[in-house]
């Protein structure tokens, strides 16, 4: 589905991303973890198509298209999702109307009929109980004065509502109390099935009891430097990375 | 064609003089000539070289004449599901015949109210402009709310303009209300020419105790209008006013507005949006004049500029000595859209009280990067994606008009504006 071949990327002409190589099959779940500023934002950014990033080398291609080639939004409309790490406050600009702009663009995009107002409230009622979701939260604007973690909840309803096939979680559960990571989890595990695949960024080993990850990879440096299955992860979580920028320093100097 | 100077068309201009208003109109000729046309050296109009505007586009300085407009040409132009009263004026003459008649409201030619005194609100001294209309208006009507009077709909006042090219046309209006009284009014304005010519308009408004009037003022008349508007009101006890406006169109604009609180327990509210494109400058100027204690003002001012547009915004609060316990608020937050366009922001609070509430802050910046790339990362087209985010910046100030209709048809016109135009 997804296919990152030697990805570099940049910003203000400092490279971020030097060399990123990973396939995301249909029903898989991949993790990404890795210390802070390692990269792992840039790329879940750059694969949502943010135009800050100069991309220097290398492709992606996902369900066989091109994917540097879209904009963002045609990326959203072919089924990439991006949780964002940071979603933003839109005030202004009501929940219930930006979402339902977001679904009937998308849907016109896959040639399907908008949805009227009535069925568009029906789908939304139903996704907000999947993620626990309070009706007066999207009463509301967008993201305006939520706190952090009714924000992560909003981008993982958002994430029900478009049905995507690729989904990037970039650190959903980062700001979650218990209660919420079971809920979002939940929410995420409902909506998988064999033909999407997610990856989730994560620094927490917790997540993966919910979410659990076909593969997990370490990135660092700008590069995916050890790609394991999810014991990778309690490992990383018993130990740290040190070992591992360890073992990636001294390969760098042999 | 030739330029004519400053002087010239200061002569020009004062020989404009109608009939009627002997007294104003000399104190008004005399307060024009201690101040004339502003110069590119008067802090006052020191960004938008109105004067030098004027020489450029206006040779004929004929007052421009009244013309007969349709009841057609009316209902086109009136707002859809608009149930209010309409007065209509076509260059600044009162057209009673497709105007209503209100009831508990008086209007009349000023012609035949020549005990009204002008200039008492909107003083002469204080604006050049302001004292150039009070020496040669041309045309003006009066309007009268009664005592208690209790306008539920508003009063859609409906202008044509229709000049030879360089027409000047100065309309004057005086508005008084009873106390107690409650209006709205809507100054809506529509060019039925496509050459340029200078409207120069002067509306006084007298509030009584505990009056509640609103005055809402919509310009999209067109890229060829000059145009320089005084707005002045008295608000007395326990009163309110409150304006709302909003610029879409002009070739220059410059609005001047004065709220005078006279009277405790009152408030005075302003709030404006301007949307400007092409070459379109639009400059609001106003002033809001704390004389007494427990009193409170609102301002708030958006701008959205594109291509190579310029906005200028002046706040002045003014809070004296007596003025204690004034709560004074003021906002000013503009989106350029290019790099071609411009805004100069000047708060200016000048506070002789020491026991108030007092905040003012301007901001200039590009729309916000950030918050668009995430609705493309929705799904919306990045076109549709601006145009939420400016009409959710716009939205604030339209939510302060309480009529409807009215409300619906800004939305409309700022929509169908934020989708074409940025
Ligand atoms: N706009 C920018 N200008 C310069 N450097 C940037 C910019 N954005 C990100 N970076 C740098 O890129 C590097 C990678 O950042 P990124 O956000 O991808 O890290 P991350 O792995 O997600 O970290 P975290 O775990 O803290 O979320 C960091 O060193 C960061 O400082
Ligand atoms: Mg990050």
């Amino acid at each position: 589905m997804l296919s990152i071949k030697n990805l570099h990327a940049s910003i203000e002409g400092t490279p971020i991303l030097r060399g990123i190589n990973l396939e995301v099959k249909a029903g898989e779940v991949h993790a990404i973890m890795g210390p802070n500023g390692s990269g792992k934002s840039t790329l879940a950014s750059v694969l949502a198509g943010r135009e800050e990033y100069e991309i220097t080398a290398g492709e992606v291609s996902f369900k066989g298209k091109d994917l540097l080639d879209l904009s963002p939004e045609d990326r959203a409309r072919e089924g990439v999702f991006l949780a964002f790490q940071y979603p933003v406050e839109i005030p202004g600009v009501s929940s219930t109307n930006f979402l339902r702009t977001a679904v009937n663009q998308v849907r016109e995009y896959r040639g399907e009929d908008p949805l009227d107002a009535v069925k568009f409230l029906t789908l939304m009622k139903e996704k907000m109980k999947l993620v626990e979701m309070d009706q007066k939260l999207l009463s509301r604007a967008l993201n305006e004065g939520f706190s952090g973690g009714e924000k992560k909840r909003n981008e993982i309803f958002q994430m029900a509502m478009l049905a995507p096939t690729l989904s990037i979680l970039d650190e959903t559960d980062s700001g979650l109390d218990i209660d919420a990571l079971r809920i979002v989890s939940n929410g995420v595990n409902q909506l998988k099935s064999k033909d999407n695949a997610t990856i989730v960024v994560t620094h927490y080993q917790r997540l993966l009891d919910y979410i659990i990850p076909d593969f997990v990879h370490v990135l660092y440096n700008g590069q995916i430097v050890k790609s394991g299955t999810k014991e990778l992860a309690l490992e990383l979580e018993e130990k740290g990375y040190d070992w591992i920028k360890d073992e990636v320093n001294s390969n760098a100097t042999v | 064609m030739s330029t004519l100077i400053k002087q010239d068309i200061l002569v020009e201009l004062l020989g404009n003089t109608g009939i009627g208003f002997e007294e104003a109109r000399a104190a008004g000729k005399e307060a024009f000539q201690a101040q004339g046309l502003p110069t590119n050296k008067s802090e006052e109009y020191k960004f938008t070289a109105i004067t030098k505007k004027i020489e450029q586009s206006i040779q004929n300085f004929a007052s421009a004449e009244a013309f007969e407009v349709t009841a057609d040409q009316v209902k086109a132009n009136v707002f859809e599901s608009y149930e209010g009263d309409v007065l209509v004026f076509a260059n600044g003459q009162f057209l009673p015949a497709l105007s209503s008649t209100i009831e508990g409201v008086e209007v009349a030619l000023l012609s035949e109210k020549a005990n009204t005194p002008l200039g008492s609100v909107a003083k002469p001294e204080k604006d050049p402009f302001c004292a150039l209309n009070q020496s040669s208006f041309d045309a003006g009507i009066f309007i009268s709310v009664a005592k208690k009077a209790q306008i539920q709909k508003p009063i859609l006042l409906l202008n044509f303009f229709k000049a030879n090219a360089g027409q000047v046309i100065q309309p004057r209006v005086w508005i008084e209300a009873g106390d107690f009284a409650e209006v709205s009014f809507i100054n809506h304005s529509v060019n039925l020419s496509d050459t340029p010519y200078f409207v120069n308009k002067v509306v006084e408004v007298k509030g009584g105790i505990n009056t509640q009037i609103r005055y809402y003022k919509l310009q999209n008349e067109g890229k060829n209008a000059i145009e320089v508007s005084n707005i002045e009101t008295d608000i007395q006890k326990d009163g309110r006013f409150t304006s709302v406006n909003i610029s879409l169109s002009g070739e220059m604009v410059r609005n001047n507005l004065s709220i005078n609180i006279l009277g405790s327990n009152s408030e005075g509210n302003m709030y404006g949006l301007y949307l400007l494109n092409g070459k379109t400058h639009v400059d609001n100027h106003t002033n809001v004049d704390h004389t007494v204690a427990h009193a409170e003002s609102n301002e708030l001012y958006k701008g959205i500029l594109a291509d190579s547009s310029r906005g200028v915004f002046n706040g002045k609060i003014f809070v004296r000595q007596d003025a204690q316990k004034t709560n004074a608020f003021q906002q000013n937050n503009n989106i350029l859209l290019s790099e071609d366009a411009v805004v100069n922001t000047k708060p200016q609070l000048e506070i002789w009280a020491d026991d108030v509430k007092c905040s003012h802050g301007c901001t200039t910046g590009q729309l916000d990067e950030e918050a668009l790339f995430y609705l493309q990362a929705r799904g919306i087209a990045k076109d549709q994606a601006k145009g939420l985010l400016l009409y959710a910046f716009a939205g604030e100030v339209m939510a302060h008009i309480k009529d409807e209709s009215f409300r619906e048809y800004c939305i409309a016109q700022v929509q169908e504006r934020l989708g074409s135009n940025f």
